[in-house]
């Protein structure tokens, strides 16, 4: 498939060359169709194939490319609205390059998208879909629906699958029409709605908190708590994951911000008042080991 | 498990050092067994020759050493282990952990292979050192809830064993219960 893409579609430099060598037989060329899709590819076999070889650095750690991942963020559903809370952290590799990062995209004012994956992918397709969303409102004089907001993205995404985007993300938003809905986006083309999803690298350690203690009925203190403590959780635990804790409440008259604050004063909060975290001490493990420390 | 089908469904991954350590394990299949049961061996040997058990610490550091020089041999052991124990004259509960590198470190939880993801943050949050053995049990049962829920494979049920200051004891563990995610 990718081959005959090719065929169809060289990049201009080549389609220069071939023009100066065909000469007048131009216009009899059986082999480009004069309609034919003009999507410039990278001159290799296989550009998919290619570009994951280049970027993907799971199969290849010594890969050119390397695609900013780590992440913890997750968006759940209960009887006040939808709590969204991601971490700050964005690493390349090995590399933190930056602890300040906002994963949760304000698409509208009662309109969430959170990032994970590759930080560029997120960042360009959730702002084109904020355009989009706009533009549904200007047409339709009504606000677009999540369910129809995720499924713009979704199919976009769908379009471009196998070509290397990298995406995890959720839309959140109360409606009139759905209420609180809340969907899980991803690069493969998956669109599901649901209670609550965590994405990134950290999200075993988020579900391990949220799973144990999430309920529907979860007053709004306790909720906007338990986000930022599921948070927490993965940014000790997953080593891409950390910075500031963004956390947000989406209610029907639109989102609010509870803040983006430093995980280290409320890790040793959480440590210290709560005396959760007991495997973290201020002990040697030799001094343990050897008994002089109980 | 071998291939595609499971052989046993309930294994006792776990062996008795002595009277109040013991270890649990996982990796490779033959190494596993062979590597635990030459520990229990000498374990056992240690006791009968000198009428004294060794502490766990003791016990662990011994397992380091054999698994340190396993690491640098033709044929190292693939055994990754936790070795837990009540120290037979403090009486104070000892927790280690190892992996086939021959790491050790002593620890007030812990988990090995993909369950680590799952039950770290859950122990984070939940495990304070003065809990009852009722309340660990429920701790355990949070922790296999969350496997249940999430994990992609179907481990089969658990066996359950707590080693108080009286020695090593089986619990009755209700693995049957049917989980639903939120």
């Amino acid at each position: 498939m990718d081959t005959l893409v090719a065929r169809y579609s060289r990049p201009g430099a080549f389609q220069n060359e071939r023009h100066i060598e065909d000469g007048q037989d131009d216009l009899h060329d059986d082999t480009t169709p004069s309609l034919s899709l003009k999507f410039a590819m990278p001159p290799v076999a296989q550009p998919s194939a290619w570009l994951r070889s280049a970027t993907d650095d799971r199969s290849n750690p010594h890969c050119p490319i390397k695609i900013a991942h780590g992440t913890t963020t997750l968006a759940f559903r209960f009887q006040g609205g939808i709590i969204v809370a991601t971490d700050s952290r964005a690493t390349a590799g090995n590399w933190i390059a930056s602890q300040t990062v906002k994963k949760v995209i304000e698409i509208n004012n009662c309109l969430l998208g959170t990032m994970a994956g590759g930080a560029a992918d997120c960042q360009y397709w959730l702002a084109w879909l904020g355009m989009q969303c706009r533009l549904h409102e200007l047409r339709h004089k009504r606000r677009i629906s999540v369910a129809a907001a995720s499924k713009v993205l979704a199919n976009l995404v769908y379009q471009y699958k196998g070509m290397g985007l990298s995406m995890g993300t959720m839309c959140a938003g109360v409606t009139k029409e759905e209420g609180p809905a809340l969907y899980y986006i991803d690069s493969d083309g998956t669109r599901l709605s649901g209670n609550l999803f965590c994405v990134g690298s950290g999200q075993t350690f988020a579900y391990g908190v949220l799973d144990a203690e999430y309920d529907y009925n979860l007053s709004e203190e306790d909720a906007l708590e338990l986000g930022r403590r599921s948070i927490l959780a993965a940014t000790h635990r997953d080593a891409y994951s950390g910075g500031y804790i963004n956390l947000y409440h989406v209610k029907e008259e639109g989102w609010v911000k509870h803040g983006f604050s430093d995980t280290n004063p409320i890790f040793w909060k959480t440590k210290l008042e709560k005396g959760e975290f007991t495997n973290v001490t201020s002990s040697f493990a030799e001094d343990e080991q050897a008994g002089n420390r109980v | 498990m071998r291939g595609p089908t499971i052989i046993k469904a309930a294994d006792d991954k776990t062996r008795a050092l002595n009277k109040s350590t013991l270890i649990a394990f996982s990796g490779e299949a033959g190494d596993t067994i062979q590597f635990s049961e030459y520990i229990q061996a000498n374990a056992q040997l240690y006791s009968m020759r000198n009428e004294s058990e060794l502490s766990p610490t003791a016990l662990a550091h011994y397992v380091r050493g054999e698994l340190a020089s396993s690491l640098r041999s033709r044929k190292p052991y693939n055994v990754n282990l936790l070795l837990g124990g009540v120290d037979p004259i403090t009486h104070k509960p000892k927790l280690f952990w190892l992996d086939y590198l021959a790491s050790l470190a002593p620890v007030p939880y812990a988990a090995h292979g993909y369950a680590q993801y799952y039950c770290l943050s859950i122990l984070d949050k939940h495990h304070h050192p003065d809990i009852s053995l009722g309340e660990g049990i429920k701790l355990l049962e949070k922790c296999t809830d969350e496997l249940k829920r999430r994990m992609p494979i179907d481990f089969k049920g658990m066996t359950v064993k707590a080693i108080t200051k009286n020695g090593i004891v089986d619990i009755e563990f209700n693995d049957d219960k049917i989980v639903k995610s939120a």
